[in-house]
């Protein structure tokens, strides 16, 4: 089993740790709930140093990216940018999803942990006729910084000036990058750091205050914020705009080809199947392979779990066009009426269904 | 380790059963089981009035993560259950073995009660 820099920081903190796609990792340290309303309501600190990070190098780095992703990464031809895209395959399914970072110097990608292999293989293939070397970084950690309080907390260990920082900013501080990304919805930063340094920034910004939050925090506040998680609420039997990532499809430079780009314009987005908020106030859970109706088809529940900020039970859903807000949801003997609603839910401590 | 109280029987799927001076007996969940759950937000009971058969899935109980079922540890009929847990179901986090309890059977047979786990057998269940 992999184990981050931090492991046995989170065992001294008292975390239960779970095996994440083959990772030792604190799915949460006492209460699931309780870290999930710090990030809410005040700050909280997330190792998340499983996730993969590649950097590349070479002169054709633009080129290769501009080929490897749906969206442009002449969005952030400026440095110090960042950019959210999916990562297709030649039939438009969706293989993943990443950040790539412009850092001025080069250009670094970081994508899910239970892919990292499969990322590498693949970046490695389709760079053959670039100018690009793929390096996985195995000598970095990352911390996310989450919550309205994370301008103050970072403040306060003698990090300044990121309240000038836009979302998707990204800077270069002594050694480490500094992103203004997240997973939770809420003001955050996102912080990649040598793995000798990262033990002593944890334990900083502990000391400074923060809360340590587990990854079962993370995947709550993610679902509120309206946030898809790779291999639940979207992988390759489903193409973008069935997992609510059209607006990452960049078609707006017409010579521009990228993997997918074919298969994506044979789609009738119309006959597609769409990723929607499924709301339940009464009580019952919403969970993953649940089934849904509503007046024009059916569909079935992704991510579904009960929702902390709210006080019911929130999912993702992937359907038959046509809904008219309303559904219903068999829970084991039950049929429950559930609301149909577009993502988020929340955003910034703010409920917005 | 978590705690084990000396008065109670365990089934291997975390079940605990208590018989009480009347002879019916309470029913609920280790405090093993609630911390594997992590934080329980609901509760599905049985209906009073049920006759369950020892092993027969007797309620649900969804944490954050999951959702598990709940065997009745004995055969009998429903009596009572705890109508606290459906607007508070964090009590069976907060107290297992006393305030977060599930319902109460009138048994059978207690002598499948005698087929149970022993408080110090269920350790080592629990420590496996």
């Amino acid at each position: 089993m992999n184990k981050t820099t931090l492991f046995e920081q989170h065992k001294n903190l008292g975390a239960k740790i779970v095996d994440f796609g083959g990772w030792s990792m604190p799915i949460n340290y006492g209460s699931q709930i309780n870290e999930h309303k710090v990030v809410r309501s005040d700050v909280g600190i997330f190792d998340v140093s499983h996730m993969s990070i590649f950097d590349l190098s070479g002169s054709e780095q633009e080129e290769f990216l501009k080929y490897l992703l749906p969206n442009d990464v002449d969005k952030i031809k400026r440095s110090g940018r960042a950019l959210y895209s999916p990562l297709l395959n030649n039939d438009g399914g969706v293989l993943d999803d990443l950040i790539v970072y412009n850092l001025g110097t080069h250009y670094r990608i970081i994508s899910n942990c239970a892919t990292r292999s499969q990322n590498h293989d693949w970046f490695v293939k389709q760079s053959e006729s670039y100018d690009v070397k793929i390096k996985l970084m195995n000598d970095l950690s990352i911390i996310a910084i989450q919550g309205p309080n994370s301008i103050n907390l970072l403040d306060k260990i003698g990090i300044h000036d990121l309240d000038r920082m836009s979302d998707f900013d990204v800077k270069i501080y002594n050694s480490s990058m500094i992103a203004k990304t997240g997973y939770t919805g809420e003001e955050g930063f996102e912080v990649v750091i040598e793995n000798s340094d990262v033990e002593s920034f944890w334990l900083s910004l502990l000391e400074a205050g923060a809360s340590a939050i587990g990854l079962g925090a993370r995947d709550t506040l993610r679902l509120e914020a309206g946030l898809n998680l790779y291999g639940t609420d979207m992988d390759t039997n489903n193409n973008p705009y069935e997992s609510n990532l059209g607006w990452t499809i960049d078609l707006n430079d017409k010579k521009r080809d990228f993997i997918g780009k074919r298969a994506l314009e044979e789609i009738n987005k119309d006959a597609c199947k769409e990723l929607k908020g499924i709301i339940l106030r009464d009580k019952g859970i919403l969970r993953s392979h649940q089934l849904i109706e509503h007046k024009a088809g059916n569909g079935e529940i992704l991510s579904g779990t009960y929702s902390p900020s709210l006080g019911f039970s929130i999912a993702f859903a992937r359907l038959d066009k046509g809904h008219d807000g309303e559904g219903k949801v068999k829970i084991r003997n039950n049929e429950f009426k559930v609301e149909i609603v577009s993502p988020p839910f929340m955003r910034k401590g703010k409920m917005l269904i | 380790m978590n705690e084990i109280p000396g008065d109670l029987k365990f089934k291997t799927s975390h079940e605990w059963v208590r018989v009480e001076q009347d002879g019916t007996v309470t029913v609920g969940i280790s405090d093993h089981a609630q911390d594997l759950l992590g934080d329980i937000v609901f509760v599905e009971l049985p209906d009073i009035g049920t006759q369950m058969n020892a092993e027969d899935e007797v309620a649900i109980v969804e944490s954050v993560k999951a959702a598990s079922d709940v065997y009745s540890p004995i055969s009998g009929e429903i009596i009572e259950v705890n109508e606290l847990l459906i607007d508070n179901p964090e009590t069976i986090n907060e107290s297992p073995y006393s305030d977060g309890w599930f319902y109460k059977i009138q048994p059978d047979d207690l002598d499948e009660i005698n087929e149970l786990l022993s408080p110090e057998e269920y350790g080592e269940v629990c420590e496996e």
